[in-house]
């Protein structure tokens, strides 16, 4: 659906985006992570046609971004970073002029206005002038008109930003319930929100993209060994400086939580009941041991500290 | 065509729904209309005078006192007016975030801009549609040359729309809509008095000067007379700064 090949986007002289290159097949939902100022907007706006790169390719269903620019956004639903609406509009005259720009009138645009704000949830606001909707509201507003006409993409930026618990929620349903019909591309910051939504990741950062996978991939790829967890009723330092000297364990880090800790060691199962002798061997307490993956957070994080000291 | 009637119609609802269009045709209306009292007033006065002075009577009527003054007087409070209603075109777009919106619909930039013109425009004509009361209240005390008055009102017209079109490409260089409205007036008031340099400008410049002037080319409209040079000269001007405006749109490309 998406093919990018070695964008590269210069503000003057400063790079925005170098080389970056990624495929997101029809039908996938992708999470675009980065920390602030990655290049993620930047991607974004290159890919809805809104500026053209310095070079590079983009190519959406097969049309090029910079020879087709029209048709390509034609297939495109975009709902921006800010959530940017006429206010002075209300939801029904929005979203009217929204699908009339992207080609549909008569009963096809009324018959499109219904479905959508029936899928958002707007059907007691359709007449209601969109400044006085509350920001989940106008989320949803933002939703609806990227997703009238039935775009075969949809690409998302910071969609949860600034709602409250319940109106994520419901957004994050909303966004999965396009899945399988739509491709979508989701641009986040919010880690917990692509594991829960989305198949595969593109990280990028300083405008590069630095790691690309599914997050159990990317997890597997960066945990080298074991992490366990344990809970220890006993001298810290002590405590430490033992399970350092065992075999096969490379790190044991204490965490705030006073007694627990975690150990990092190599893959070999045979070391966790080792562990639990050691400690209990020792007459210390053993109050809890658990296995503990990284979390995409920790492979975000590692991810973003490496390359910032390359 | 649909999406510069979407856009169209997107303008002319949000124009609509806000004060800034009703305080504008207000204040327009009310000092136009206060220039067209004083000068059937001033005719009235000089109507009794003529009573005693044939040779005044000859030369009084109703199109050189009170009709063209008025036309004259409509172009100067445009002058003051117009900077309001264009001012929010792309520097409200840009603040709002919107511009995001219009820029990555299936939408050409030029259909854009060709909606948001034609929305200036029209809300030009329904200010303009106020105007012709105090004409048709006029018309019921003494016939008027309507012909005169067609042609007066299509000289506001272009002249209207030439500032639209420059108002339009103050709007697009910035996000914020006092600096728009600044730099249209400062705008339409160089292209107003430029002229005024003509006597002392030398035997070159001093006509182009002249010719530049936008009010120059209102004379022969009010008069009656629609000059096809005066004609060519609104269009061109409306045209040169709505592609200078496309230009500059197209600028973000490379700009970011």
């Amino acid at each position: 659906m998406i093919i990018a090949e070695n964008l590269t986007k210069y503000y003057g002289l400063k790079p925005a985006v170098q080389n970056v290159s990624f495929r997101i097949e029809k039908g996938e939902i992708v999470g675009l992570l980065g920390p602030n100022g990655a290049g993620k907007t930047t991607i974004l706006r290159i890919l809805t046609g809104f500026f053209q790169p310095t070079s590079g390719k983009i190519l959406v269903d097969g049309l090029n971004g910079q020879t087709h620019s029209l048709e390509l956004r034609k297939k495109i639903g975009f709902l921006p970073e800010t959530v940017p609406l006429y206010d002075e509009l209300s939801v029904k005259q929005f979203l009217s002029f929204s699908g009339t720009v992207k080609g549909l009138s008569g009963n096809a645009l009324n018959t499109e206005i219904d479905r959508v704000i029936s899928a958002c949830g707007l059907p007691e606001h359709r007449e209601r002038r969109i400044r006085h909707l509350s920001k989940g509201l106008k989320q949803r507003v933002g939703l609806a008109q990227a997703l009238i006409n039935d775009p075969p993409l949809v690409i998302l930026d910071e969609p949860t930003t600034g709602l409250d618990p319940t109106q994520i929620v419901e957004v994050r349903k909303l966004i999965k319930d396009l899945a399988g019909q739509r491709t979508v591309l989701l641009s986040t910051h919010i880690l917990p929100e692509v594991s829960q939504i989305c198949e595969r990741v593109i990280i990028v950062n300083q405008g590069r993209v630095v790691a690309e996978d599914t997050p159990a991939n990317l997890t597997g790829q960066l945990q080298k060994g074991l992490r366990t967890i344990l809970y220890v009723d006993g001298p810290a330092a002590e405590v430490q400086a033992t399970l350092e000297s065992l075999r096969g364990v490379t790190r044991v880090v204490p965490s705030e939580r006073a007694g627990e800790l975690l150990v990092e060691s190599a893959a070999d199962e045979s070391l966790r009941p080792l562990i639990a002798r050691t400690i209990v061997e020792s007459g210390w307490g053993l109050k809890e041991m658990r296995t503990s993956d990284l979390s995409l957070e920790d492979v975000f994080v590692q991810l973003v500290t490496e390359e910032g000291k390359d | 065509m649909r999406g510069i009637m979407a856009v169209f119609k997107k303008e002319i609802l949000t124009a609509f729904s806000s004060p800034i269009f009703y305080a504008a045709s207000f204040i327009f209306l009310v000092v136009s209309g206060y220039f067209f009292y004083t000068n059937a007033i001033i005719y009235t006065i000089r109507s009794f005078q003529a009573g005693q002075n044939p040779f005044l009577a000859e030369r009084l009527n109703l199109s050189d006192f009170v009709v063209k003054p008025y036309f004259g007087d409509m172009a100067i409070v445009l002058l003051l007016m117009l900077p309001l209603l264009t001012m929010r075109s792309y520097a409200e777009e840009k603040k709002m975030g919107t511009i995001e919106l219009l820029f990555t619909y299936p939408l050409s930039d030029g259909a854009a801009l060709a909606g948001k013109f034609g929305a200036c425009v029209f809300t030009l004509l329904t200010m303009l549609a106020g105007t012709l009361l105090p004409l048709l209240l006029l018309q019921t005390f003494a016939p008027l040359d309507w012909g005169l008055i067609a042609s007066g009102y299509l000289g506001i017209l272009l002249l209207g729309a030439s500032f639209i079109a420059l108002g339009i490409f103050t709007s697009s260089l910035t996000e914020n809509q006092i600096i728009a409205a600044v730099l249209s007036f400062g705008a339409f008031l160089l292209f107003w008095i430029i002229g005024w340099a003509k006597s002392f400008a030398g035997p070159t410049l001093g006509p182009i000067l002249e010719h530049i002037s936008i009010v120059v080319h209102l004379d022969s409209f009010v008069k009656g007379l629609i000059d096809s040079r005066d004609l060519v000269f609104y269009l061109l001007f409306i045209f040169f700064w709505l592609f200078v405006t496309l230009r500059f749109l197209n600028t973000r490309f490379w700009r970011g």
